[in-house]
């Protein structure tokens, strides 16, 4: 048979047979096989957007999270330095008042002191008016008496006085 | 594990060397180097070999149809002589006879028209088979196992559908591709069992006979033309930014590109795996023509070595094949394709 001229028996046959071959592969083995294929491409396409999904989702909760976190730790550290300024301000306050109330107090004693001096004063100056008074009167009279026995007399409640 | 099998194929190539034909047909010059056409040829019927006077061939079925004598059925053997297997037109048989050509012809010169289960016949439907049977195991662990990752003969499949789907037809043809798919897939498969098969000692020239890449040139030429939309034939006859009196120029050559593009596949083809065996056989035959054991083992070296270089030959064919397939079809769909071929 010769080399280029095509022969008409081939040509029939290979029609037939590749035809044949091509509508049974396209309905039992390509149209399932690529059904298939695009199938699981999709599913992994799913998967791997699933994926990325999920992953972008934690990423927020984490963004949400570490917003709650900052927001309660502002919160803590404005509370903390509330209470500071509190307790702070309740210190500065009782400083002030118990130093008003120990200012008062000293003026109290201070007043009182002073009032119990004047009494005493006054008791010391009875006294020794009372005193004066009764040696003024026991010297009265003995003058009336005797000279010797007055300066005795004298002496006497001198040293009595002394011994007083 | 390379040294082994090198080892091994020279060993199987001298074992083959020492059986194909030409060991025996001790002759003139022209009987040593016949065989390489013998091989790359069509012939009426498939020749093993020739062990001593006994020649182990397959008896083949030639079918003729004549408006005369309606279709009539023979054998091979019927044409031939029993004792040295030679057709020859003394060997004639109810009128017709296959000439030491392996030309079928009527005795009386009428006309008919031959449907013979051929050599390449019988090589084209082995490879039909081969590919069909793959490829439907393939799909049948999709049957049943749904949409899993590919296992058996799926696992050699799965990556050439999807190497022809993205690479091939998603790139070439673009959007629409997804039509065009199992044609292309078919098409490569087919090609490339072929190819490789038809490396085989003893097989058939199958890929490299120009009937069968004329057929598939013509498939490809049909579908091409058969979706070519209103830009693709704009395109052809009347193509858009060239003045009037050039289109009487422009459009017969437009016209002539709708052939040469199929007939550039169908020679392409034809030429690149018939010319790989005929530089195999050529190197098989150096050995005979100089009749030297020296020469005989080198070139077998030369043979292994081309051979490999045939294998990757058969996978390129079957890529380029069906990739212009893709791309003429590509540029047949192609939604503004004056735009960019210009």
């Amino acid at each position: 048979m010769d080399l280029i001229t095509p022969g008409s028996g081939l040509i029939f046959w290979q029609l037939f047979g590749f035809l044949g071959l091509l509508f049974i592969l396209i309905k039992f083995a390509w149209k399932p096989m690529l059904a298939a294929l695009e199938e699981r491409e999709s599913s992994i396409e799913n998967a791997l957007k699933a994926a990325e999904s999920a992953r972008n989702e934690m990423a927020n909760l984490k963004a949400d999270n570490e917003k709650l976190l900052a927001e309660a730790r502002l919160e803590r550290d404005t509370i903390l330095k509330k209470a500071q300024e509190a307790s702070v301000k309740m210190i500065e306050d009782a400083k002030i008042e118990a130093s008003k109330v120990a200012a008062q107090q000293i003026e109290n004693a201070k007043a009182v002191i002073e009032t119990e001096k004047r009494a005493a004063l006054t008791e010391v100056k009875n006294q020794v008016a009372i005193l004066t008074l009764e040696v003024t009167e026991k010297l009265l009279r003995r003058t009336l008496s005797d000279e010797k026995a007055q300066k005795a007399l004298v002496d006497e409640f001198v040293k009595d006085i002394k011994l007083n | 594990m390379t040294r082994k099998l090198l080892a091994l194929s020279l060993l199987l190539s001298a074992f083959l060397l020492g059986f194909s034909s030409p060991t025996f047909a001790a002759g003139s010059e022209e009987d040593k180097t016949s065989f390489i056409m013998h091989h790359v040829v069509d012939s009426h019927e498939w020749h093993f070999a020739t062990i001593g006077h006994t020649h182990v061939t397959l008896p083949l079925p030639v079918i003729v149809y004549s408006a005369d004598r309606g279709l009539e059925f023979f054998m091979s053997t019927d044409f031939q002589n029993h004792e040295t297997h030679a057709f020859g037109k003394e060997y004639a048989h109810e009128g017709y006879f296959i000439d030491d050509h392996d030309h079928l012809g009527r005795v009386d010169g009428a006309s008919f028209t031959e449907f013979s289960i051929t050599k390449n016949v019988v090589m084209m439907f082995l490879v039909i088979f081969i590919v069909a049977y793959v490829s439907l195991s393939a799909a049948s662990h999709y049957k049943k196992n749904g949409a899993v990752a590919p296992k058996g003969a799926a696992a050699i499949i799965e990556p050439i559908v999807i190497f022809v789907r993205d690479e091939i037809a998603h790139k070439s043809i673009g959007p629409k591709y997804k039509k065009y798919v199992p044609y292309l897939i078919t098409l490569f498969l087919f090609i490339w069992f072929g190819n490789l098969l038809g490396l085989l000692p003893g097989a058939a020239n199958m890929t490299g006979n120009i009937a069968v890449t004329l057929t598939l040139a013509v498939l490809t030429f049909i579908i091409t033309n058969v979706s070519g939309n209103k830009d693709y034939w704009k395109h052809v006859f009347a193509t858009p930014g060239v003045p009037i009196p050039m289109l009487l120029i422009i459009v017969p050559v437009e016209i002539i590109g709708l052939f040469t593009k199929p007939f550039a596949l169908m020679v392409r083809l034809f030429v690149a795996i018939t010319a790989g065996h005929i530089v195999i056989l050529g190197f098989i035959a150096l050995g005979f023509i100089f009749e030297s054991y020296t020469i005989g083992i080198v070139s077998t070296i030369m043979v292994t070595f081309i051979n490999i270089i045939e294998l990757l030959v058969a996978t390129i064919q079957a890529y380029v094949f069906t990739l212009f397939t893709a791309m003429y079809i590509g540029g047949a769909v192609a939604e503004h394709a004056h735009d960019d071929h210009h």
